[in-house]
C-alpha cells in the first residue's frame, strides 16, 4: 500500500493507504478524505479535483498530462506551479509518503 | 471467414458462461433492466452466441473493461462492427473512434472547447431560454415531455452555443439517433435509422462547414484550434460533426429521462424546490438510475484477459453501463430514485479518457432547465404512460405526457 497525506486548508493532514496504479483523486474518495469532488470522474473534464503537490514531491510526480493545463484553468481556486488535477497522479511505490494540499473551494 | 455484425465471430473459452439472448431484442432495449439483472447475476462475463460477443455488466468490471483504452480499443468501432475488418458507415469519429496518440491531439482541443469554464459561460443565456420555455409549457398545462421539452430546450440552445446560423430541429436530434443506433446489429432498428441515414447525415455535414458557423461559438473555436495549426483544417469540420453526434440526442434524452424520473417521484421534486442545491447531484442521479447511453463496445485488441477468463484479439465486448449503473454491489438500493445520493463514479458518461467531453455542457442544460422549473413548477404529475423508444445504444424515451401545475 502507498500512503498519501492529504493537507486540508485548515492546516489539518490526514494519512490514508491507496494502490498502486489508482489515482490521487480516487484513492481520497475510497478513503472519505474530504475536499476532492471529481465531478467528472476522472476523465479530465473538470477541474474539481484540484490538488497542490508539495514542493518535495513534483520530481516524482512528474509533469502535468496532455490537456490538463487547460482543464486547470477552470478550478475554483487559485492555480499555482504545483497545482495538478488529482485524477492525473497515478500512485506508484515510488510515491509512499507524497504529500498533497487541497484548496478552498473546487467548484 | 463470415463475419458476424462486421467483426470476427470468436470462441469463448470454456470457463465463460453461454447466455442465449439478444441485448438488441426491442423489448430488452424498451425496458432493459431485467435484463440487466440477469446478465449481472449470470457472472463477470457472458458469451452472446447470437451475436459471438462477450457483455458485462457488473460495476467493476464494465469499468476497468471499458476504461483499459490500451487493451480493449475504441479505433476498432464502439459497437458491433470491427472498423479493422471492414469500413463504418460513415467516416469515424476522430476522438470517439480512435485511440492515443491521435486522440489526445483532438480530444485536447474538444475538452478546451467544452470545459468547465466555457459551460459557466453559456448558463446565463441557457437559463434564459429555459426561463421562457417553461413560462409558455406551464400555459398550455398539458404537454408532450418527449417533443415540447426534451427534444425543444437542447435544441434552442445548443445549435446557438456551437455558432450554427441554421436549425433544423429534427435533423439535429435524429442525426444522435441514427449514430447510436448504427452502433448495434443489423436489425430492424438500426435498419430504420439507416433509412434516413443519407438526408439527414448529408445536411450535418454541410452544417459543419466553417462559413456556416459564428466565429464566436463552440464551433469557432474548433476552427480557431485549426488556425493554431493543433489540428488539420479537414479535422475540425470532423470535430464540429462530433458535437452534433453527440451532443443532442444525449441531452435530449438526459431531460426526457429526468422528467420522467421526477413525475414518477413527487417526493424528490419537492425535496429539489426545497434545495436548489441538489439540482447538480439530482441529474447525476437521473443519469445513474436512467444511463441515457447504455451500452458502448469495445474491441479486444489482444489477446488478453477480462476477470480472469481468457479473451481472444478482435473479440467485441459490450459494456452495459447502464447495467453497471444498477449493480447492487456498487449502488445501495439501485432502483430507488435518491436525488442527494451524489452517485460518484456512475458510467453514464463513461469513464477513462473516452469519458464524455461534452458533460459540462450537459450538466449546464440541466442545470438551467432544472433552475427554471423549480422556481416555476410546483408538481410534475404523469398525464398517460411513458413510452419509451427502443435504440441499439440509447435509453431514451419515446413519448411521456405530462401534466405541469403552476407554482
Amino acid at each position: 500500500m502507498i500512503k498519501v497525506t492529504y493537507i486540508h486548508p485548515d492546516g489539518s493532514e490526514e494519512t490514508v493507504e491507496g494502490r498502486e496504479g489508482d489515482s490521487v483523486m480516487s484513492t481520497a474518495l475510497a478513503q472519505g478524505v474530504d475536499g476532492i469532488v471529481a465531478e467528472c470522474g476522472g476523465s479530465m473534464m473538470c477541474a474539481t479535483c484540484h490538488c497542490h503537490v508539495d514542493p518535495d514531491w513534483t520530481d516524482r510526480t512528474g509533469a502535468r498530462k496532455d490537456g490538463e493545463e487547460d482543464m486547470l484553468e477552470s478550478a475554483a481556486s487559485p492555480v499555482d506551479e504545483f497545482s495538478r488535477l488529482s485524477c492525473q497522479i497515478k500512485l506508484t511505490p515510488e510515491l509512499d509518503g507524497l504529500r498533497v494540499r487541497l484548496p478552498e473551494e473546487q467548484v | 471467414m463470415t463475419l458476424i455484425e462486421g467483426h470476427r465471430p470468436v470462441t469463448p473459452d470454456q470457463s465463460i458462461p453461454v447466455w442465449d439472448t439478444d441485448p438488441y431484442d426491442p423489448a430488452v432495449l424498451a425496458d432493459p433492466y431485467p435484463w440487466w439483472a440477469e446478465l449481472r447475476e449470470r457472472g463477470e462475463i457472458v458469451y452472446i452466441p447470437k451475436w459471438s460477443a462477450f457483455a458485462v455488466g457488473r460495476y467493476e468490471v464494465t469499468k476497468t473493461t471499458f476504461s483499459d483504452h490500451e487493451v480493449f480499443v475504441s479505433s476498432r468501432g464502439v459497437g458491433l462492427n470491427d472498423f479493422k475488418l471492414g469500413d463504418p458507415w460513415r467516416p469515424p469519429s476522430i476522438i470517439l473512434e480512435v485511440d492515443p496518440p491521435a486522440h489526445t491531439r483532438t480530444r485536447k482541443v474538444m475538452s478546451r472547447a467544452l470545459s468547465p469554464k466555457v459551460a459557466k459561460g453559456l448558463g446565463e443565456q441557457f437559463r434564459a431560454a429555459a426561463d421562457t420555455l417553461v413560462d409558455a409549457l406551464l400555459e398550455r398545462g398539458e404537454v408532450e415531455g418527449v417533443s415540447d421539452v426534451a427534444e425543444a430546450f437542447p435544441v434552442s440552445v445548443f445549435p446557438r452555443a456551437v455558432g450554427m446560423t441554421d436549425v433544423h430541429k429534427r435533423h439535429l436530434v435524429d442525426y444522435g439517433a441514427i449514430v447510436f443506433n448504427a452502433l448495434g446489429p443489423d436489425n430492424a432498428i438500426r435498419r430504420a435509422a439507416m433509412e434516413r441515414a443519407p438526408e439527414v447525415a448529408a445536411w450535418i455535414n454541410a452544417a459543419c462547414a466553417r462559413d456556416r458557423l459564428t466565429e464566436d461559438g463552440l464551433g469557432g473555436m474548433i476552427y480557431a484550434a485549426a488556425d493554431e495549426g493543433e489540428i488539420e483544417a479537414g479535422e475540425a469540420a470532423m470535430l464540429v460533426r462530433s458535437f452534433l453526434s453527440a451532443g443532442v440526442d444525449t441531452t435530449v434524452t438526459g431531460i426526457g429521462n429526468a422528467l420522467w424520473c421526477f413525475s414518477r417521484n413527487p417526493d424528490q421534486w419537492e425535496a429539489l424546490k426545497a434545495d436548489p442545491k441538489l439540482i447538480r447531484p439530482a441529474f447525476e442521479e437521473v443519469l445513474r438510475l436512467t444511463s441515457p447511453v447504455h451500452t458502448f463496445c469495445r474491441t479486444a485488441d489482444r489477446d488478453t484477459e477480462v476477470a480472469g477468463h481468457p479473451i481472444e484479439e478482435g473479440a467485441k465486448v459490450l459494456c452495459a453501463l447502464g447495467s453497471a449503473n444498477m449493480d447492487p454491489d456498487k449502488w445501495d438500493d439501485p432502483e430507488a430514485f435518491r436525488i442527494d445520493r451524489k452517485p460518484m463514479g456512475h458510467l453514464a458518461f463513461g469513464a477513462g479518457i473516452h469519458g464524455c467531453v461534452g458533460q459540462n455542457i450537459a450538466r449546464a442544460e440541466l442545470e438551467a432547465l432544472l433552475g427554471a422549473m423549480i422556481e416555476r413548477v410546483d408538481r410534475i404529475e404523469p398525464a398517460g404512460d411513458a413510452i419509451w423508444r427502443p435504440n441499439n445504444a440509447v435509453h431514451a424515451l419515446d413519448r411521456l405526457p405530462l401534466r405541469l401545475i403552476a407554482k
